[in-house]
Order: structure tokens, then C-alpha cells, then sequence
């Protein structure tokens, strides 16, 4: 849990995701487009991955837990929370105000 | 007295007693009597050995039963007189050899008539000549007869075929008629979702279906309305009708895509031109506001950049779903190639074994990625809502019938269009 609140906020955007998750390579992409530089956390990559998961699991509370956003620091949520931000024309205030975005 | 031949089996007076399906009686009764007629035409051109006229003779029946109204049913069967002759007949014109069983029965009685009264008046000439006459009619009674054993085993078996076919047809009629009744059974209980998800496919076409029926309806409910510049209020409920309705048939397409996300992907509960333009399972929602662009006029500044940031933000989440789907098929594949391979030793196969597993499980995200799609389309239509007034919500709304159903339109002028 602190390794992952400790990473989270270490950038302005930070993904937790898995490499074989293809939803995670969604949102991976949906930023790219952004032209935002998010930190990308791979759990089946990282030594701590399965513990970091299940911290996870218990902030979000759903299945599956990747891919898990934060934008400066705080939980934003998952695939569909990203979504609906961008469409409602919330996200990029908040990159913006996180730091990620400077246009 | 002549035998009556007759198509598919029916009243047949020669010896091979085939019985009488008397719900056919009334329209091979009208095929017994051009049948009458045409054997008549034969035997008075017989001995002029005249053949194009049993062709005559068949068209000839065909086309006066044809007037009565049995067209399609006999023209089938009678092009399929023309095709029944028998080649390996000596006198082998095509057109003669369709004759019927009657006519070659006919034949042989002639023949063997003539042949009688040559062997009657040939006693006081030449023996050896008569043994050769003899002969060579012998052998063509037999001809003959061969012919017309293979011409009647032949519809027969033809006549078994339509009979099974036929037999089989109304099976699956009672069955489709069956599950449709219980696709609507299922549907009527829509809160249960679990009895709805067990049908899969035919009950969400079904769903569909009916969807489709009352978002046409309510439509033109809104059409009217806006022509009749009804009230702001009655307007915006009319219009969140309308919205609300589109939630359901995201939520049908939710539980349809948990019992067989393929179907819902595969667009098949869509027609053809639609299907053309399918993305992931539904309509691109960056197109309809493309659409819109030019419809709502007149627009203001805030309202124009809010409906441009839309279809933009839009069109990167799609791009960005696309993307997913793509790495997943990429994914697939390399899971597939890789349990390629020499084939044989016990690791292999445990290696396969796995490998299917794990692409068992990247099959399941599909569901996933359907699910965002939908969501995709249903915010898209609510954040239009509400940068728009109720009055340019109505529009649009209308705007998007028009176009998907013209699209629905195009499918049906393809489908029917005259083809070489």
C-alpha cells in the first residue's frame, strides 16, 4: 500500500497496469494522444506487483483492479472513470492542473 | 386405354401403383387433363415421327395451367419434364425422349401392333426378312421399355426428395416459430437478466427488434412534437424518453454480449449497410457528431466549441479503444503461433494446453472492451444533451434516426436490387 501511494504520486500522471492487459494499453494510448507523459507501473513486472494488486483492489474496490489511474497523486479510477472524464471535457482541466499538460 | 402419367407420383395407372396424395388432387387434375391433351397431339403425329410437338405439348399444359393461377409450382415441374429424357434412346431427339411413361407405353403398343400385322401379312414372304423385322423391334420395345422403367424410377426418387424436403421445411418453420415464441416469452420478464443472458443470440434479435419498434415510435412522437412547437416541457420529456429508451438497449446489449459477445460484435443484428459502418458493436459516435455539425445551426460559440471538443474527445477515446482491440488481436495471435510448433513430445502438449487457456482468457476482455464501447456511445449521447438546448436536443435526436434509418433503407434497396 505505501509503495503504491509512494509511486503514485511521484508523477502527475501515474497508470498501474499489467503488460498483458489490452485495456491497459487503451488507456496507456488515450494519454499518449494527450501528449501527456504518464509513469507506467507494470504489477507483473514489479517484485512487489502481487502485494501492490491487492492494495489496489482494496482502494477501487472492482475487478479487474488495472488499469488504475492517478492524476496528481489522487485515485481517478479505472477505463470507464477515465472515459467519462474526457467525454464530459473534465480530464484535461485536470491534467492541466496536475501539472501534465502545459497548452 | 392409355396410362396416365403425372408429376410427383400421383395418380399413376400403370403398374407401379403409386398412391394419390389428394391435397394435390385439384392441381394435378388440371396437369392429368393438358397431359390428355398433349398425348392426343402425340399419337396422331406418331407415325410422322414428328418430335418438336411434345415439347409443344408440355408447354402447351404448362401454359394453360399457368393462366389458372399454378404457375410457379408447375413451370418447375414441367422444366423438369424437359430434363428427364433418357439419352441412351435409340431416336435420341431430347424433345421426345420427355415424353411420358404414356407415350413410350403408347409406342410399344403401336409398335407391337405394327409389328403383328407385319408378322401377319409376312407368312406367305421372305422368313429370314420377317426374323430381322422381328428382331429390330424387339429390340426397340425393349429400348422403350428400359426408358421408361428409368425415366419412372427417376421421378421417384425426385418425388421422394420434394416430399422429405418439404417434410423438412415445416420442421424448422415449428421450430423457429418456437424459439421465437420463447425469445419473447424470456424477453417479456426483462428484469430477470439471467433468464434474458441464457437465450443468447435469437432472443437479443428479438429484443432488438422490438427496440427498434418503439425507438421508431417514439421518434415520430418527437417529430411531431418539434413541427408542432410544443411546449419546452412536453419537448424534454419526450426527449429524455428517448434517452432513457437508448440506455436500454445498451443494457440489452450488456447482458446479450455476457451470453455471446461474438454475436453482438459480429453487428449480424444489424443490417448489412449498418454493419458496414459497425465499430466495436454499435454506431462511432465521432461520425454522428459529425453529422450534427451541420444540422444544428444556428449554434453558439459555446455551444459550437463544446460539440467540437465532444466529437473530439470522442474520437480519441475510440481511437484509443481501437488501438486496445488491435493489441489484442496481436496478442491472440502471437498466443496462437506460439503453441505452433513440433508437434509430439508431452511438453508440447502441456505447453498448448496452456497456451489455449491463456487465449481463452484475453477472448474474455472482449466482453470489456464492448462494454467501453457502449459507454462510449450512451456518455456521448447524454454530454450532447446537455450542451444543447431541449429543442436542439430534439433535433439532433431526430437528425440521427433519419440517418441510421436511411442507412437501414440502403440495406433493403441492396438487398432487393436486380441482379444479372
Amino acid at each position: 500500500m505505501d509503495r503504491v501511494l509512494r509511486l503514485s504520486s511521484q508523477k502527475a500522471v501515474v497508470i498501474f497496469s499489467v503488460s498483458s492487459c489490452c485495456m491497459c494499453h487503451t488507456v496507456k494510448r488515450l494519454f499518449m494522444e494527450l501528449g501527456v507523459d504518464a509513469a507506467v507501473h507494470e504489477l507483473d513486472q514489479d517484485p512487489k506487483g502481487r502485494d501492490m494488486e491487492r492494495a489496489l483492489a482494496k482502494m477501487l474496490d472492482r475487478t479487474p483492479t488495472v488499469p488504475a489511474v492517478f492524476i496528481g497523486g489522487n485515485l481517478v479510477g479505472s477505463t470507464d472513470k477515465v472515459m467519462s472524464l474526457h467525454l464530459g471535457g473534465k480530464l484535461v482541466p485536470l491534467l492541466r492542473d496536475a501539472g501534465a499538460l502545459w497548452l | 386405354m392409355p396410362s396416365f402419367a403425372s408429376s410427383a407420383g400421383v395418380q399413376n395407372n400403370s403398374t407401379e401403383g403409386n398412391t394419390t396424395n389428394p391435397s394435390r388432387e385439384s392441381c394435378f387434375g388440371l396437369l392429368k387433363q393438358s397431359i390428355a391433351v398433349h398425348n392426343d397431339l402425340e399419337a396422331t403425329t406418331k407415325q410422322s415421327g414428328q418430335q418438336p410437338l411434345a415439347s409443344v405439348g408440355v408447354t402447351a399444359s404448362a401454359s394453360k395451367v399457368e393462366s389458372l393461377g399454378q404457375q410457379p409450382h408447375l413451370l418447375f415441374l414441367s422444366s423438369q419434364f424437359e430434363n428427364w429424357g433418357d439419352s441412351t434412346m435409340a431416336d435420341a431427339s431430347p424433345r421426345t425422349d420427355t415424353s411420358t411413361d404414356l407415350d413410350i407405353d403408347e409406342k410399344n403398343q403401336m409398335l407391337e401392333q405394327g409389328q403383328l400385322a407385319v408378322t401377319g401379312a409376312s407368312d406367305s414372304s421372305d422368313r429370314s426378312k420377317d426374323k430381322r423385322l422381328d428382331q429390330k423391334t424387339l429390340r426397340r420395345l425393349a429400348q422403350n421399355r428400359e426408358a421408361a422403367r428409368k425415366s419412372r424410377l427417376r421421378k421417384k426418387a425426385y418425388v421422394q426428395q420434394l416430399e422429405s424436403s418439404r417434410l423438412k421445411l415445416t420442421q424448422l418453420e415449428q421450430e423457429l416459430q418456437r424459439a421465437r415464441q420463447q425469445g419473447i416469452f424470456i424477453s417479456g420478464s426483462a428484469d430477470q437478466s439471467h433468464a434474458v443472458g441464457g437465450n443468447g443470440a435469437l432472443a437479443f434479435d428479438v429484443e432488438y427488434a422490438r427496440w427498434l419498434e418503439e425507438h421508431n415510435r417514439q421518434v415520430n412522437e418527437l417529430r411531431a412534437a418539434v413541427n408542432a412547437h410544443a411546449s419546452e416541457n412536453d419537448l424534454r420529456s419526450i426527449v429524455d424518453g428517448v434517452l432513457s429508451h437508448y440506455e436500454e438497449i445498451f443494457r440489452l446489449k450488456g447482458i446479450a454480449a455476457k451470453a455471446d459477445v461474438f454475436h453482438i460484435l459480429s453487428g449480424m443484428w444489424k443490417t448489412p449497410a449498418e454493419r458496414c459502418f459497425l465499430w466495436l458493436g454499435g454506431f462511432r459516435s465521432s461520425e454522428l457528431l459529425k453529422l450534427l455539425a451541420n444540422q444544428l445551426e444556428p449554434l453558439t460559440e459555446q455551444q459550437l466549441m463544446g460539440i467540437c471538443n465532444l466529437q473530439q474527445s470522442s474520437q480519441q477515446a475510440e481511437d484509443a479503444l481501437s488501438q486496445g482491440m488491435e493489441a489484442l488481436q496481436q496478442s491472440l495471435a502471437e498466443t496462437l503461433a506460439g503453441s505452433l510448433g513440433p508437434s509430439g513430445s508431452s511438453g508440447n502438449v502441456a505447453n498448448y494446453m496452456g497456451q489455449m487457456a491463456m487465449a481463452m482468457g484475453k477472448l474474455g476482455t472482449l466482453e470489456n472492451f464492448l462494454r467501453q464501447a457502449d459507454n462510449l456511445r450512451q456518455q456521448t449521447l447524454q454530454q450532447m444533451h446537455r450542451i444543447l438546448t431541449t429543442r436542439q436536443s430534439a433535433r439532433a435526436l431526430l437528425a440521427i434516426h433519419d440517418y441510421l434509418s436511411r442507412l437501414r433503407a440502403l440495406s433493403s434497396l441492396w438487398l432487393a436490387r436486380p441482379r444479372e
